[in-house]
């Protein structure tokens, strides 16, 4: 089975000579249709490098980054581009939702910078916002929304459309712990629907809502968590 | 976990048979923590014995019939307990910080390494819990409660790792062990717990 995303021995290395930052090194990833990764580590671990070059905003120094089996680096920027907008949603810290667009332009629009129709575009963005529960926000502007309808309606602009990998970088931004948890319980979901999605994240509690955590370390991923039992393990565990 | 305070709580809402109380502590509680009706009883006695509770209704019956219901003194046991703050000092003697306070004396361990097993086993349990929260319905709160509990407190032993790491950064590399007949310097001891 191909791969949703596949980075091969890939580093990034910024600057040259004495000044040069080994910000990724030699990593291996990869992450399958339905599965939720998280990556943590440290600040200045990589995590978030290792985000925008999987995402195709940032070129690797070495390696290759396969999405849905093609190398990034075989296509022609028209087609990386097109790539980008097609296969890949992001999720951002910050939201950066569109001040100036209602919550239903800004999950439209990368539907229609994708070249489908303003009608068909228009009703397949409904029906993201629909699974994420802020249809009824859709006419509001991103200013009239609270935290989490934010973050939702962002969600909800990853996934729309035909995606099959959604990043995500500290997407709980700075909501509280149970709105954070509302966001993972999505991503989740999202995954759960056949979407590959990766996290990035310094809090564990985030992490641990992920199928699988990678450790990463000055650039090197170092461990990596082991499927997890069933839940009943934990509760027999309560005699102890 | 105390079990005759929650019995307790459990008849402040009105007279109950025993098997009625096992069924709803299992409830209220997430389900997490076991309880048979053996345990209820024997608990039903002693709180009968005192004074904390009495039997509701005239006639003397068998303990699988007997109802039972809270006294003054039992409701005011209750409300005292709630708000008695539960033993934070002196700290609980935590394995874990030993483990790591010993491996600084151990030649040859990387420490990095050794935080990073502890770290990965603390997540792997997280995703257990977490697991549980995710599959569980929405309303039940009790047991989103407990999952929490659990989820906060190794989140902090996942904090400690994290800062451990960093105080440590600077620490050389493992040198190789001494051999053994040579003797140790001697090592500052710390006082882990009281």
């Amino acid at each position: 089975m191909t791969s949703a995303l596949e980075l091969r021995q890939v580093s990034k290395v910024y600057g040259s000579g004495p000044s040069e930052v080994h910000a990724l090194s030699e990593v291996d990833l990869s992450v399958e249709r339905g599965e939720l990764v998280a990556v943590m580590g440290p600040s200045g671990s990589g995590k978030s490098t290792l985000l925008t070059i999987a995402g195709s905003l940032e070129e690797a120094t070495s390696g290759q980054v396969l999405v849905d089996g093609t190398d990034l680096a075989t296509v022609s920027r028209t087609a990386r581009a097109k790539m980008r907008r097609r296969s890949i949603g992001y999720v951002f810290q910050d939201f950066n939702l569109l001040p100036g667009l209602t919550a239903l332009e800004n999950v439209t629009l990368p539907l229609e910078l994708d070249g489908i129709r303003a009608k068909a575009a228009r009703s397949t963005a409904v029906e993201a916002m629909e699974e994420l529960g802020v249809a009824d926000r859709a006419d509001r502007y991103p200013d009239e929304l609270s935290g989490g309808e934010r973050q939702r309606v962002a969600i909800a602009r990853a996934i729309v459309g035909e995606r099959g990998l959604v990043l995500a970088d500290e997407p709980t931004g700075a909501l509280d712990s149970v709105n954070g948890e509302g966001v993972m319980r999505l991503l989740r979901a999202a995954t759960q629907r056949g979407v590959a999605g990766v996290v990035v994240t310094h809090e564990a509690q985030l992490a641990s809502w992920a199928d699988r955590v990678v450790f990463l370390r000055d650039g090197h991923v170092v461990d990596q968590t082991v499927a997890p039992p069933g839940a009943e393990s934990l509760l027999a565990a309560g005699d102890r | 976990m105390s079990v005759p305070h929650a019995l307790l709580a459990l008849l402040r809402e009105g007279p109950k048979y025993g098997l009625r109380l096992q069924t709803e502590f299992k409830s209220r509680t997430g389900e997490v923590w076991p309880l048979n009706v053996g345990q209820v009883y024997t608990t039903l006695q002693r709180l009968e014995r005192d004074g904390l509770v009495e039997a509701d209704g005239e006639v003397e019956r068998s303990q699988k019939q007997k109802r039972y219901r809270i006294t003054p003194a039992g409701a005011q046991e209750l409300s005292g307990w709630l708000r008695t703050p539960p033993e934070l000092v002196p700290p609980p003697r935590d394995e874990l910080v030993i483990k790591v306070l010993i491996a600084l004396q151990v030649p040859g361990i990387d420490i990095h390494e050794l935080l990073q097993v502890h770290r990965r086993h603390v997540i792997e349990v997280m995703q257990r819990y977490t697991r549980i929260k995710a599959e569980a319905a929405e309303e039940d709160v009790p047991l989103a409660l407990v999952a929490d509990a659990e989820l906060f407190r190794l989140e902090a032993i996942v904090r400690w790792l994290d800062a451990a790491d960093v105080r440590l950064k600077h620490l050389p590399s493992p040198a190789p062990a001494p051999p053994a007949d040579v003797p140790l310097e001697p090592t500052r001891t710390m006082e882990v717990s009281p």
